[in-house]
């Protein structure tokens, strides 16, 4: 019930965000948003399936191409964007992740590493497609729906952004109730038991590795949508490690806890950043320490504890 | 034998049948030529000193561990060469001497994990799970079969040890197994909590064969009608247990290991 409460409450304070703040500001929320998506595919490998990665940023500059060259050459229709833009992210990770998901740990993490890296360079030298280091610029106004004018006020595409965030959200809440979430979360707890118990637990890593790219594509056309330009920038280490620090300052496995994380990274990097004469950086290293010590489960396992105080000891037991 | 007459007990139905099992570790012969069948439906007890290699036999029975010569037959089909996972699926499952459970994850969704494997819908992104009856009636029901009914939504990390080693087995069960290997079931359990570990195994239908590796003779004998003795890693006997209680290969083998007390108990008293 109380979940069900602050869920209305976020969805009403983000529906109000265009009237209450200005254009900029509403730039910067759509910029949370695009990231929160990032974060919940970082989330999912890492928080639900225990395979903590590196390699989301790779997948989101796939989808945010995509989305680029399908906007310019093919549709200027989102959620078609959308769509292409996660099937690419998801045969980009379907080809990659074979080498990955034989890996768990921090080898797994480096091999994604790896990975984001040979993206970030290719993105920088694939001139013929990306145009290079110059980055792709052009991209039209995305259509929000079929007979709807082209989005061009930063409100509007905010909504955009929005409703597309609402409906992978929710696609993601029910994946994590269903079998197959189970059985990521059981390939995270023991994958011995997995095994014996009758699975292929490789499968089954690859499968959340593909279907992380899937949304982390969503992302990247979400991305280039809301920026209307796409440079290898978008897709560099940078991101990739932001991504993954979202997810612990909100709390490894919880999915509104990225999306708080993604809140604070973004906030942090560009908001107050920006006042701090460049020194945003520095205030999110200070701030991944401070969670850290202060909320070792991040921000929703502090607030599980804070409202059932015994519950972090009963698991520890 | 003490198995009911309503089984098919002819030599050829062999759950089980072990023929020249091997693994080295190194130099260590762990487990050294090994054959052994375990008729279906028996309730068969693999006993020994420790380091005589029971638990090595009983991962490459169950294929955790890859044997180095000889082979491993599930009712009469080779799987040596087939993976872990592949043999569950063909319903031989293992325990685990230490509990091996997905502790974040609830007691019910620890067996639902294992049914619905079982029920193939593991692979299903769309209805929640909370949803499906199938798998819950089925986790539910081998929930109560170990008595933690009340503990359905407890976190398997917050299960007490006795609770954990029950829920250890009604994993394994919820695989619907027809062979069912138990590495070490009552270690650590109290005494009220074997008894009643006990009496579940006895519970337990004859479609599954059972073979437990175990420490605590009292439970190895009441239980077990074949009992299997290892001796540093080769296959002493294989018999009844008043005619392994009888033997006087396994008492030396005890003997040269350490006191025979914890075999033979009433001697000691």
């Amino acid at each position: 019930m109380r979940r069900q409460v602050g869920y209305a409450l976020a969805l009403a304070a983000l529906l109000a965000v265009p009237w209450v703040i200005g254009p900029y500001a509403v730039a910067t929320v759509s910029r949370i948003l695009v990231f929160a998506v990032l974060a919940m595919s970082v989330n999912l490998l890492t928080g639900i399936t225990g395979l903590p990665t590196l390699g989301q940023s790779a997948y989101f500059g796939v989808g945010a191409y995509t989305g680029a060259l399908t906007a310019i050459h093919l549709t200027d229709l989102g959620p078609a964007q959308v769509v292409i833009a996660a099937l690419a992210g998801a045969v980009a990770a379907a080809l990659t992740g074979p080498v990955a998901v034989r890996a768990r740990g921090v080898p797994f993490l480096m091999i994604t590493l790896a990975i984001g890296e040979i993206a970030y360079s290719a993105a920088g030298r694939l001139d013929t497609i990306t145009r290079g280091t110059d980055g792709l610029s052009g991209i039209p106004p995305v259509v929000a729906a079929p007979g709807l004018a082209p989005t061009v006020n930063e409100g509007l595409v905010y909504y955009y952004v929005l409703a597309v965030f609402l409906v992978l959200f929710a696609v993601i809440a029910l994946l994590l109730r269903s079998p197959l979430g189970l059985t990521l979360r059981g390939l995270r707890d023991n994958e011995a038991r997995l095994t014996a118990v009758g699975y292929h637990t490789t499968r089954y890593a690859l499968a959340a590795y593909v279907i992380a790219g899937a949304i982390a594509g969503a992302a990247g056309s979400l991305w280039a949508s809301a920026q209307r330009f796409v440079a290898p920038g978008d897709l560099g280490f940078e991101v990739a490690a932001l991504a993954l620090l979202a997810v612990i300052i909100g709390g490894v496995g919880s999915m509104w806890g990225a999306c708080l994380g993604a809140a604070v990274v973004i906030l942090t990097r560009d908001y107050i950043g920006g006042n701090l004469s460049g020194h945003g950086p520095l205030l999110l290293g200070v701030l991944f320490v401070l969670a850290v010590y202060l909320l070792p489960r991040g921000i929703s396992g502090g607030v599980r504890q804070w409202r059932r105080p015994g519950a972090k000891r009963e698991v520890a037991a | 034998m003490t198995a009911p007459a309503t089984r098919d007990l002819s030599p050829s139905a062999a759950a089980i049948e072990l023929d020249g099992l091997t693994r080295h570790f190194g130099s260590l012969r762990a487990v050294d030529g090994v054959s052994l069948a375990v008729q279906q439906g028996s309730r068969h007890a693999v006993i020994g000193p420790n380091g005589a290699g029971k638990s090595t036999l009983f991962a490459m029975i169950a294929g955790t561990l890859p044997a180095t010569a000889g082979r491993v037959a599930l009712h009469g089909e080779d799987v040596t060469a087939m993976p872990e996972h592949r043999r569950a699926m063909q319903g031989l499952v293992r325990t685990f001497q230490h509990s091996s459970l997905f502790l974040r994850c609830t007691a019910l969704e620890n067996v639902a994990l294992a049914v619905q494997r079982q029920q193939g819908t593991q692979w299903s992104m769309v209805r929640p799970l909370r949803r499906r009856r199938a798998v819950l009636e089925r986790s539910h029901e081998l929930l109560e079969g170990i008595g933690l009914a009340d503990r359905s939504e407890a976190l398997a990390g917050a299960l007490s040890h006795g609770e954990r080693r029950q829920l250890e087995v009604a994993v394994a069960l919820g695989t619907d197994p027809s062979v069912l290997l138990l590495d070490e079931p009552a270690a650590g359990m109290s005494a009220a909590e074997t008894a009643r570990f006990k009496q579940m195994v006895l519970e337990l239908p004859r479609e599954i064969t059972v073979m437990l590796v175990e420490h605590d003779l009292d439970l190895v004998f009441g239980l077990a009608e074949q009992v299997t003795v290892m001796h540093l890693g080769q296959h002493l006997l294989t018999g009844t247990p008043s005619e392994v209680r009888a033997s006087e290969d396994v008492q030396q083998a005890y003997l040269g290991a350490e006191d025979t007390s914890d075999l033979f108990p009433q001697e000691a008293r």
